[in-house]
Parts: C-alpha cells; structure tokens; sequence
C-alpha cells in the first residue's frame, strides 16, 4: 500500500469513526426527546446525518476510482446545482437556447477542457468565451425585456455552478514537488474544512448563539457560531497538515481561508435565496435541501485554495 | 414482445424526465391520494402526464391513464403505439365532426374499468401568459357521468419552462406536481359554478412566484 493510499484509509476511518459517533449521538436523542419523531430538530438532525453517510461515501467512492470517478462526481453536482440555480432564474422563451448551451455545450466542455488538463483555457473558457457567446445566442432572439438580468443570471449561474465548482476536481491537476499521486487528498482537505465549518458552526451556535451576525440573510447564523466554527475549522485544518503539501501553520492558515471564503459565500448565496422568496435551493438531500446549500461554501472556496496552491507550490 | 418493448420505453421516458426535471411531488395535507379519482392538471406540454404519473408511487401509477386527444396520438404509427401501448391512453376525439362515441362515454368506460384518469380540462395546451386557460365543459360532463369518483387538481409547475412550445431541446429546471383535496360534483351545482370552483381550486396550487 502506497503513502497516500494508507493515509487515505486513515482519513476515511477517522471520517467513519466520526460520522458513527454522530449517528449514535442522533439516535441517543430521538429515543430520549422525540421518539414519535416530533421533535422537528432532532429528525432534521438525523436526516443530515444520514445524508453525511450517503455524502462521505460517494465522495470516498470517486476517490477511489480516480481522475474520471471525481471528475463525473463534480459534472454531475454542477449539473444538479445548474438545474437548482436556474429554476430560480428569470428565464424567458429567448433564453431557451442559451440555457440548452449552458447545460449541454459549456457544462461538459469545462469538464472535458478539465480531463484534458489544460490550464490555459480551463481557466478562462466560461469567464472569457461562455461570458461573451452566451449573450450572442440570446440576442439572436431579438427579445430585449430585462435582458441585461437574464444574460447576467444566466452567466453567474455558470460561473458558481460549473467554473467555481470545477475547481475542486482542479485541483488533481496540480504538480506539486514531492507531493506526486497525493493530489486527492488536497480535495478531502478542502472538503472536510468546508464541511466540518459549517458543521461546527452549526453546533457552536446552538451552544452558545447569542448574537445574530446578519438577521437579514440567514437568522440562523450567530457571531458565536461564526467565531467558535472558524477557528475551530482551523484547528481542524492544522491537525490535517500531514495529508497537505503544507507545514502545520500554514495548513492552518490555508483552513481560515477556505473557512472566511466559504463563511461569506454562504451569506452571498442565502441573500439570493431571500430574494427569490426560498428556503432551499431544492430538495435534493433530505435534511439538507438541495445540492446548492450544500455546496455553497465549497464553491466559494475552491478556486481560492486552487489559487493559492497554484501560486505558491506548484512547479507549473 | 410489444407490451416489453412499451414497458421498456416506459421506464426510459420515466427516467429522462426524473433526469431533466428532478420532479417532485407536493402532496396536499389529507396524504397520497388512495381512491380511484380524475386528476384534472393545468396543460403546457406534452411531458405533463408523465410528470403525475413519475410522481405516483407505481401501485398507482398501473392504474392511472392520461386522457388524450386521438387527432393527435393517431397521427403515426410512432405516436399511437406511445399513446396506447406505452401510456395505455383514453384516446378521445377532440373534433367534434369525427367522433364515433361520445368521449365522456369512454373515459366514464375506462373509470368503470377501474382506472384512474389524468385529465386536461383545458382541452389543449395552454400557450397563451395566462396561468391557466377557462376550462372546456368536459370536467363538468364527466363529473356528471361519474359522481362518486374524487376529482383531484394538480398543478404542474414549471414544466412550460423546460419544453417551451416550438422548441424540442428540454431545459434542466426543477419541477414540481402539486396535488389539492379532492373534491366533488355538488348535488344540483350548475355547469358554470363547478367549473369556476374547480377552476380556482387548480389555481390556488400554483406557486407565487412566477420566476421560482
């Protein structure tokens, strides 16, 4: 067994071993304070548990199989969180081919562009090129009413979606010196931080939420929840430099980016939801909603953390 | 050999509209519909039966035939063994000049047979901004003929999104069926008064914002 093989047999067991106390603590809980299921918080939290199993275990999976295994993974969550995100779009009948481009051409092609490890026009293909053709198939229609929104949508619907998104799965293409073939686990790095923020955040605040951090967008969060989640996420990170190409402080630091970054695009992404007048992006993952609160944080922080490694460790 | 090959199709087309629209059904309070009923849905597309019939759990969903216009199912060879084998479809004929039985007689037949029935009480697809068009008085005639079976509104949401008409590439956008009480023909309820009733019963399915 490979170095990096065993280590991620470690980083599963430990994932496991996490997720089993978890699920014991929900069930300790619906025997004890809702075993009719009443209590609305406890089901929810079981449903999330459940959902983190069925998580864990796909991603584990398309590690396991490799490139094309987390490459499809990630295609196909930007295409659930193009489908969630465009639903809540202003779409008119003009914009039907733009969006058949969207979902058909430019989703795949970003995919492709991905496997074929080209970082000159992987990088600026949806920014550059979707950017100025999208509008072109859309004009071609000659329907001009809010069409400065639908074009804007439409193209910020592809750069969350499917650019942001796709760096997560980027992030194998890194050639970093001394850390060959361990370039997956840069991506259980980045989501067990992501995913363990929001986690902590969420227990943090129960604890200890006093004081509500922005009651307009999301009256859940809490500065307690936001403090205690990000530094404990931080903590988290550090402890998981030897997975890293990074030293301990700066495994750290890399987690109190992705954490701020994912932090603040949930903000950015629960104030569209206000807007549209939604709860959730959808009902994808019980206990969740859709795909896209589960991804939110994740998708703001992926290109970040592909960047910063790219500037500062990589050979390429 | 051809009852496989519809089912097969079945399965496919099924699995093609869970894949594009992720649909979802809403069911109303009083839970999964149990008895034999007429759904009457809003009509935008021809994808709208398919979308009652993913969302019904399959004991139900064996049961449950979309009513349909025979001009349109009988057109090709293609088209009819869709309609009558694939989605074992009450065929009826929309034109009045060529009609041989009477369509409320066949689709009060088909309820005798013990099926359900999806109907369109628009009587065509609705292409017009309006939510919803007025209803033909074909709801209230068979509402006439078959009294004791439960008429249950269903809305379609967003499906016009996905196929809009003149286009045939359909758009990934969330879809949901939502289903209301059932209700019934009142005793001595005139034709103008059920459908108005009924009418506003689909209406208040709808979601509020047209852009979600």
């Amino acid at each position: 067994m490979s170095a990096t093989q065993s280590d991620m047999l470690l980083l599963l067991l430990g994932i496991a071993g996490v997720l089993l106390v978890a699920s014991l603590a929900g069930y300790i809980l619906q025997l004890k304070l809702s075993p009719e299921g009443s209590n609305a918080a406890i089901e929810n939290l079981n449903a999330r548990i459940k959902a983190w199993w069925v998580m864990a275990i796909l991603i584990a999976l398309a590690c396991v199989a490799g490139r094309i295994g987390v490459l499809v993974l990630f295609a196909f969550c930007s295409f659930a969180a193009l489908r969630e995100f465009v639903t809540l779009t202003n779409t008119r009948r003009a914009d039907h081919w733009a969006l058949a481009t969207a979902f058909f051409i430019v989703l795949p092609a970003q995919y492709v562009l991905l496997w074929t490890e080209n970082y000159g026009i992987f990088s600026i293909f949806i920014p550059v090129y979707a950017f100025l053709l999208m509008p072109i198939i859309a004009v071609v229609r000659g329907d001009t009413q809010h069409f400065l929104v639908r074009i804007a949508e439409v193209q910020w619907a592809l750069m969350i979606c499917v650019f942001c998104a796709s760096h997560v799965p980027a992030l194998l293409t890194l050639e970093i010196p001394g850390y060959e073939d361990r370039n997956v686990l840069l991506i259980a790095f980045l989501v067990i931080v992501v995913q363990s923020s929001d986690v902590l955040q969420y227990v943090w605040g129960k604890l200890f939420g006093r004081t509500k951090i922005a009651p307009n967008l999301s009256p859940s969060k809490t500065v307690e929840g936001f403090v205690g989640g990000v530094a404990s996420a931080t903590l988290v990170g550090a402890a998981l430099w030897w997975i890293t190409p990074f030293t301990p402080v700066q495994a750290g630091l890399m987690a109190l980016v992705i954490t701020m970054m994912g932090f603040f695009g949930g903000l950015v992404m629960s104030a569209i939801k206000r807007d549209r007048g939604v709860k959730d992006w959808g009902h994808l993952i019980a206990g969740h909603g859709g795909l896209i609160d589960r991804l939110d944080s994740v998708v703001f922080s992926a290109p970040v953390f592909f960047h910063l490694i790219r500037y500062w460790w990589s050979a390429s | 050999m051809r009852a496989f090959i519809a089912k097969l199709v079945a399965a496919v087309v099924l699995l093609f509209a869970r894949a594009v629209t992720a649909v979802r059904a809403i069911w109303d309070e009083s839970g999964l519909p149990r008895r034999q009923a007429i759904y009457f849905a809003n009509h935008s597309s021809h994808g709208d039966f398919i979308l009652i019939w993913a969302v019904l759990p399959p004991r139900l969903r064996r049961r449950v035939r979309p009513v349909a216009g025979a001009d349109y199912w009988l057109k090709s060879k293609l088209r009819s063994f869709i309609g009558k084998d694939v989605f074992n479809a009450v065929l009826i004929q929309r034109v009045c000049d060529e009609r041989e039985d009477d369509p409320v007689t066949i689709m009060a037949k088909a309820l005798s047979g013990g099926s359900s029935l999806i109907f369109f009480p628009e009587g065509t697809r609705n292409q017009t901004d309006l939510p919803l068009q007025p209803f033909k008085s074909g709801l209230f005639h068979l509402a006439t003929a078959c009294p004791k079976v439960d008429l249950v509104p269903v809305w379609i949401a967003n499906l016009n999104r996905v196929m809009p008409k003149g286009e045939f590439v359909p758009i990934p956008l969330i879809c949901t069926v939502t289903f209301g009480a059932p209700t019934r023909l009142g005793s001595g309820e005139s034709k103008e008064a059920f459908l108005a009733r009924a009418q506003a019963a689909l209406l208040e399915l709808a979601p509020r914002q047209a852009g979600g």
